[in-house]
């Protein structure tokens, strides 16, 4: 156990802060991002942002050089400093939508050396916004019995089908998607190919769908005879499967930052010192305080064990149950804590759209609202818990009504 | 930076697993918490000879000089066992406190009998924590009078460590006159804690003298709690492991009680709660050495979060054993009295998490 970074990593802070000295004013506006995350198209700020912190390898710090990156080797102390310094100074971490945070890692790992060269330097610098088609009116938590078809004809696949929960569709230039390409495969887990196109093909239609915070934070995605060239499929045509499990494998790390956790938490804190209730503030209401600290300790443990996982990936030691509790308690922790803002604030909390007496916007009845979209997208709590009884301890499945236990992976 | 064991750690943490593991063994438990002293004396040499209880003791005074942080992996490692050993009072407790307060006289005199285990200390706190029943402990011209309730590891001790009021930490042998001890049974028969009554006790024994030991009493306690923390995270452990096992191997319904998901969500809960919980551990324990800055409110908060987290996996392990875990036969009661106790010394969680907000300027 060694809590110091050490004089390399102290030099690379220092480098970090004069970076921010000189160049912070630049960054985009953070304070209402968490209105309009996914909403709208990155502004153009964002964007020069985003290119200067490639530049600079602040982001995206390890995709290789000939790829449009910073070609940095692998330091998550570093990719952690950054994270802290930017955090502290209240300034913009850089984008990390889909495309960059899973589409990227899975062409580096299973994309073709074309498909490398066309889309990850575009996507890192926020020139080419992606949007995921994984799940389906009818494939949910079982992800596997996607239906969206895939039609061979000459160099072509036609797709037509349905997508559900698609963040960012209505503004995305391209989709990274699951389709079906060889529907008499002997397993669901069999015939799935992925498959990269552009949201200007003819044939798709992308609708937003309202949720329950009133905003489009999802579209539904159809697609009419949608013709791609079968060159755009990523990895062996049929193990579509093995190579979305890649990007996975990226999304449920997405979920649970300390840094956003952090961040909320203090923002309740500092809500509760400048707020009032019958002439008291809200932090001397034993009750509210109370719970303010119990929070703050599931934080500091989250903030911990983020720093635990960190370091069994500097050790290259494969993480075991620890990585898989991640998603479960980040999201969980995150609505816990909006939860108390809005119990804080009485029925000012429930304030949301204008009017004189609406507090930061409404943000904390919306977080509040998101964050149970966030406890189910990505594999809802008990999907999470299935994975930590059957993979983390090793427990028994349920038995399956529609494969056979040997097949399923 | 490494945030976890080192490979010095894994091979110590092994070989303090193996010998809790042989040493006492569930049978072993059982047969101690009869007498209840929370003490046996070939468990405790054994101690010794691993180096355990001078942990924390520098090596010029006969100990090992480790890091706090081993000595929280000591701590979890007997909670792990629910092992009747007083290491809280002698080998975290004491320590830290002739560290911060003792004069070299007091150092010289105490650490190396501490180190192999000869002289075991007794800790008088309870009254700085949350005074109940009146009691307190009063210093007037070099005489203790008064009483201390709660006394951890009392019933083996040789030496007190007793606070008279804020500032004052007396080294009061065992044997002094006007001192007697009166045993206080808890739920658990694995810990030995008692009541001191003191009449007239003269001492001219205080930690670095008169009204010095402030501080040394604010870092000690800040130390047991850490260290209940890990003993009380070693404890929910056990409990997890049982219980999974368990529902891997009781059959009802023609299969394994794990296979439904009403179980196994379950045995996930308390893992997701118990992991993080251990990183909150190992980081309190790593601060009390590197980050004395912060060394008290995450001392609060893994005693009480441990606290909170450990008494959900207590009742869900015992639910997940059926009537079975309700049975003396299995044995799980032990680790669920250690975690229920463990939780109500030194300042419960409400009263610890309430340091924390005025530790934070969020409390008068």
């Amino acid at each position: 156990m060694d809590l110091r970074y050490g004089e390399e990593y102290e030099a690379f802070r220092e480098e970090v802060r004069n970076f921010i000295k000189e160049y912070g004013h630049l960054s985009p506006n953070i304070s209402g991002s968490g209105l309009s995350g996914g909403i709208h198209k990155p502004s153009e700020r964002t964007v020069e942002w985003q290119k200067l912190l490639v530049e600079k390898g602040y982001t995206s710090r390890t995709i290789p050089k000939e790829y449009g990156g910073f070609g940095g080797e692998p330091d998550p102390l570093k990719t952690l400093i950054v994270s802290e310094e930017f955090t502290r100074a209240g300034l913009s971490p850089g984008l990390s939508g889909q495309g960059i945070s899973m589409l990227v890692p899975t062409l580096l790992e299973a994309g073709s050396e074309e498909q490398k060269r066309s889309y990850v330097g575009p996507t890192i610098r926020g020139e080419m916004i992606w949007c995921q088609g994984y799940s389906e009116p009818g494939a949910g938590s079982d992800l596997a019995s996607l239906q969206t078809s895939a039609r061979e004809e000459g160099d072509d696949f036609i797709i037509n089908g349905q997508k559900i929960w698609t963040s960012s569709a209505h503004y995305a230039d391209m989709m990274f998607v699951l389709v079906r390409t060889e529907p008499n495969a002997p397993s669901k887990y069999q015939g799935i190919s992925y498959i990269l196109l552009s949201m200007d093909t003819p044939g798709i239609d992308v609708r937003p769908l309202k949720t329950m915070t009133g905003r489009s934070e999802f579209n539904e995605v159809f697609f009419t005879d949608v013709r791609v060239p079968k060159s755009n499929v990523v990895g062996r045509r049929g193990e579509g499967w093995k190579v979305a499990n890649t990007t996975l494998k990226h999304e449920r790390g997405l979920l649970g930052d300390p840094n956003q956790i952090d961040n909320q938490l203090y923002a309740v804190a500092e809500l509760l010192k400048t707020e009032t209730v019958d002439g008291t503030r809200l932090i001397d209401n034993p009750i509210y305080r109370d719970r303010l600290l119990r929070l703050q300790a599931r934080a500091y443990a989250m903030r911990w064990h983020s720093m635990r996982l960190l370091t069994t990936e500097i050790k290259h030691e494969e993480p075991g149950i620890e990585r898989l509790v991640v998603k479960l308690n980040g999201t969980h922790l995150m609505q816990d804590i909006a939860a108390l803002a809005v119990d804080a604030l009485g029925e000012l909390g429930v304030l949301y759209d204008g009017g004189a007496h609406l507090r930061n916007n409404g943000v904390w009845p919306f977080r509040y609202m998101f964050q149970i979209g966030m406890i189910i997208g990505g594999g809802t709590s008990q999907i999470q818990k299935n994975i930590i009884a059957e993979r983390g301890l090793g427990m028994p499945r349920e038995p399956r009504g529609d494969v056979k236990a040997k097949e399923a992976v | 930076m490494e945030f976890g064991l080192s490979e010095d750690q894994r091979i110590f943490e092994d070989a303090i697993r193996r010998f809790v593991e042989d040493q006492a063994p569930l049978d072993r438990v059982r047969e101690l918490a009869e007498d209840g002293t929370g003490f046996d004396e070939t468990i405790w040499r054994a101690l010794g000879d691993l180096g355990a209880l001078g942990v924390l003791v520098p090596e010029e005074h006969g100990g090992s000089g480790l890091s706090f942080f081993d000595a929280a992996l000591i701590a979890e490692a007997l909670g792990r066992g629910a092992v009747p050993a007083p290491f809280l009072g002698s080998a975290v407790m004491a320590p830290v406190a002739l560290a911060a307060a003792g004069t070299p006289a007091q150092k010289q005199e105490w650490l190396p009998r501490i180190a192999s285990g000869e002289c075991k200390v007794g800790i008088a706190v309870a009254e700085v924590t949350g005074a109940r029943d009146q009691a307190g402990v009063t210093l007037s011209g070099g005489t203790l009078n008064g009483r201390s309730l709660f006394v951890l590891d009392a019933l083996s001790a040789d030496l007190f460590l007793i606070a008279a009021g804020p500032d004052n930490l007396a080294l009061v042998p065992r044997d002094a006159a006007g001192l007697s001890v009166e045993e206080m049974p808890t739920v658990d028969r694995t810990r030995g804690i008692a009541e001191l009554v003191l009449d007239n006790v003269r001492t001219n024994n205080l930690l670095g003298g008169q009204d010095a030991a402030g501080e040394a009493i604010r870092r000690m306690i800040d130390a047991g709690r850490v260290a209940l923390a890990a003993d009380t995270l070693g404890a929910a452990e056990t409990m997890v492991q049982r219980a999974v096992a368990y529902a891997m191997e009781r059959k009802q319904f023609g299969r394994p009680i794990g296979s439904f998901q009403a179980v196994k969500h379950m045995c996930a809960e308390m893992v997701a709660e118990l992991e993080p919980g251990r990183s909150l551990v190992w980081y309190a324990a790593a601060a009390q050495d590197a980050v004395p800055e912060e060394a008290h409110v995450v001392a609060c908060h893994a005693k009480s979060h441990l606290s909170e987290i450990a008494r959900d996996i207590a009742n869900t392990a015992t639910l997940v054993h059926g009537g079975m875990g309700f049975t003396d036969l299995m044995g799980l009661h032990y680790w669920y009295k250690r975690i229920m106790v463990n939780r109500q010394m030194l300042g419960g969680p409400d009263r610890v998490r309430h340091e924390a907000a005025v530790a934070q300027g969020w409390a008068a």
